[in-house]
């Protein structure tokens, strides 16, 4: 559990839940491929709109079992926005089960996940290291920080010397996961842009946001790339991406990179991050490898460094 | 500011006091609260030239306690990394001069202000995106928490049925300018320009704002990213981020939100019959004149639906008055009844 005291410890892969709607057969053949590679963690379930049903919740528990039984530690996420009673129920289903470690999505999964060990997503707020340790108070071991909070204050909240303690008995160091690969979740509405882009009704949505395996590009005037939209989630066009700053990752304690789907060459994503952090690859080859990939958007990292999301790696 | 069942058929007006002149003029306009902040990041609305020394504050507190008015603190940023003890500070100021609520959206700021002054009275901020009963009840439970101010994302419907499984008092906005994104758990502004509402306490800062005057017309660049182009003869809004125009699939719109103003004028009975406790005027960053109008029109419209609930109806008057300080000059429900539902 004492992850990263030791600079030469495995820093994990955790693949973060899919963020998109993808036909079934796709989400299966996805999930198919992850069994047999090097992630550690995968974490499962419809984060984003419950109006999704490619998968319901059985066939990710389904899912999670058949990854489970391949080795994967599994995480069950909840959903980030819960407005209706009905996404409130679903949600107690997934913090109610003891089955899979559950990652909160919101404050309405705190209440049900007090007492247990439980993770909390990116999307629950930790801005300081007291904030940390309300959350550990409940029970939480891991965080997935804020995708806006940089390296530095990472390290000021859960530095690897002197770990915030979690877990039910309050003796379990709470172990840092980052975002460190994929569009950044940045936003949520009760409006599903992707619907209006359409003209169509959020309730009559044709669930268009099939279409767009990695988002639907949102450009400024001049043609820049600039956001990306998934629904009620807007999403930045540009990847953000933690190749390169191997040294400081460690350095902040992270133990856990949490790579986010994208539709194509995520298998090359996940070896490269491995081959950096755990093999002893260049973090430059490693970059310049991802580079050359045609994923959907260049890649930034200004949030690590304190600075704009939107800034160029070496900018 | 008790729970009574006069208060709950009555909201209490909350208003926007971004300076000592606003706070006073908003009281006098008849604001049964107002709600203000203090001069640095521990605030969601951290602009220059706006906000509280101590001095002000404590004179603020005064004024409004002489007339029977509360003055509730905003301290709804997320408490630094760096630098958290600032966060504390502010909630021992507000304890000390006598503050009649803080508003917090961190839980770090919770729980120092629970446990270090039991008494002081505490709101969830909308910042805090508590959009469930389940998550209002949570910071009921752990922090006693007497109210929670909803985020501007949830129908009519949806607020009845929440307000039905709280214990908390519920605040909704009831005008202003309008977040189409959940608050407390927006980046937007930091991905562009490295400051945001939860870090930094503002929301596509000024200091990031450039106006560019070039033959295709005036361009609004925010950190250099363009947010929209205008005309000649199209009036100019302020480049908030989620608010430009932008392409789409070769489709130029506004893709996020269009700069409307939320009205909830005619929907004020059934904010009375779901028994919300507050109603929050939007607006700390704007002027003293527009505090005191838009003040004064709604508290001519919660007394007129108290007294005359069956007969109410939105005034000519009230939506001329308003009118005036709409961003876009246009209004809507916003989420409360949703046109694109």
């Amino acid at each position: 559990m004492d992850a990263t005291k030791a600079p030469l410890q495995r820093t994990r892969i955790s693949v973060g839940p899919l963020l998109y709607y993808w036909p079934r057969t796709a989400v299966v053949e996805f999930y198919a491929r992850l069994a047999d590679s090097v992630a550690d963690t995968i974490t499962l379930g419809e984060v984003v709109c419950s109006r999704r049903h490619e998968l319901k919740l059985a066939d990710w528990l389904a899912l999670a079992r058949d990854l489970a039984a391949c080795g994967k530690e599994v995480v069950l996420a909840s959903q980030a926005l819960l407005e209706s009673e009905a996404e409130l129920r679903e949600m107690r289903e997934i913090a109610g089960q003891h089955e899979f470690l559950v990652e909160a999505g919101d404050a309405s999964a705190l209440r049900t996940l007090a007492g247990h060990r439980f993770v909390l997503g990116p999307h629950v707020n930790v801005y300081s290291r007291p904030a940390l340790e309300e959350y550990a108070t409940l029970g939480a071991v891991r965080w997935v920080a804020p995708v806006e909070l940089d390296l530095e204050a990472i390290a000021r909240i859960d530095p690897p010397d002197a770990r915030v303690a979690g877990g039910p008995d309050g003796n379990e160091p709470i172990e840092t996961e980052v975002f460190a690969f994929g569009r950044l979740p940045l936003a949520f509405s009760a409006r599903c842009f992707t619907a209006r882009h359409y003209r169509l009704n959020k309730d009559e949505c044709a669930f268009r946001c099939i279409e767009h395996p990695d988002g639907l590009l949102l450009a400024t005037d001049e043609g820049e790339a600039f956001l990306a939209l998934n629904g009620i989630q807007t999403q930045s066009a540009a990847l953000h991406c933690l190749i390169a700053q191997r040294e400081a990752v460690r350095a902040s304690g992270v133990g856990r990179l949490r790579l986010s789907p994208c539709s194509a060459h995520f298998d090359e994503v996940i070896d490269c991050f491995d081959a950096v952090y755990n093999r002893g690859a260049d973090p430059r080859e490693g970059l310049a490898q991802l580079r050359a990939l045609p994923l959907p958007g260049e890649l930034v990292d200004g949030f690590a460094r304190h600075a704009p999301g939107l800034q160029r790696i070496d900018s | 500011m008790t729970a009574s069942r006069e208060a709950a058929r009555k909201p209490e007006l909350v208003c926007p006091a971004g300076s000592l002149r606003a706070l006073t003029l908003a009281d006098d306009a008849g604001a049964d609260a107002v709600y203000m902040g203090l001069k640095d990041a521990t605030n969601a609305r951290n602009f220059a030239g706006l906000n509280f020394d101590l001095a002000q504050m404590r004179s603020g507190i005064d004024y409004a306690h002489a007339r029977g008015r509360s003055v509730l603190m905003a301290l709804n940023t997320y408490a630094d990394a760096r630098e958290p003890s600032r966060w504390w500070r502010a909630v021992d100021t507000a304890a000390e001069l006598g503050a009649d609520a803080l508003i917090c959206a961190d839980i770090a700021v919770l729980g120092y202000a629970h446990r270090t002054h039991p008494q002081l009275r505490l709101h969830l901020s909308v910042q805090a995106s508590a959009t469930t009963y389940e998550a209002i009840e949570f910071y009921r439970e752990r922090y006693a928490i007497r109210r929670a101010v909803l985020p501007r994302v949830l129908t009519l419907s949806q607020v009845a049925h929440l307000a039905r499984h709280t214990g908390a008092e519920i605040e909704v906005f009831g005008f202003g300018s309008l977040c189409v994104m959940v608050e407390g758990r927006c980046a937007l502004s930091s991905y562009a320009t490295g400051q945001s509402p939860n870090t930094a306490g503002v929301c596509s800062p000024p200091s990031a704002v450039r106006w560019e005057d070039t033959r295709e017309g005036v361009q609004a660049r925010l950190n250099g990213v363009l947010i929209d182009r205008y005309a000649p003869d199209e009036p100019r809004g302020y480049p908030t981020l989620c608010k430009g125009r932008f392409d789409v699939e070769g489709k130029r719109d506004y893709a996020l939100e269009e700069p409307t103003s939320l009205n909830t004028l005619a929907i004020l009975p059934q904010l009375f019959d779901i028994g919300v406790a507050a109603i929050k005027i939007e607006g700390r960053q704007r002027s003293p004149a527009y505090v005191e109008q838009v003040t004064r029109v709604w508290r001519s419209a919660i007394d007129e639906c108290a007294a005359r609930r069956e007969r109410y109806s939105v005034q000519p008057q009230w939506i001329a008055a308003l009118g005036r300080w709409s961003e876009g000059q246009q209004h809507t429900l916003g989420a409360y009844d949703r046109p694109w539902r």
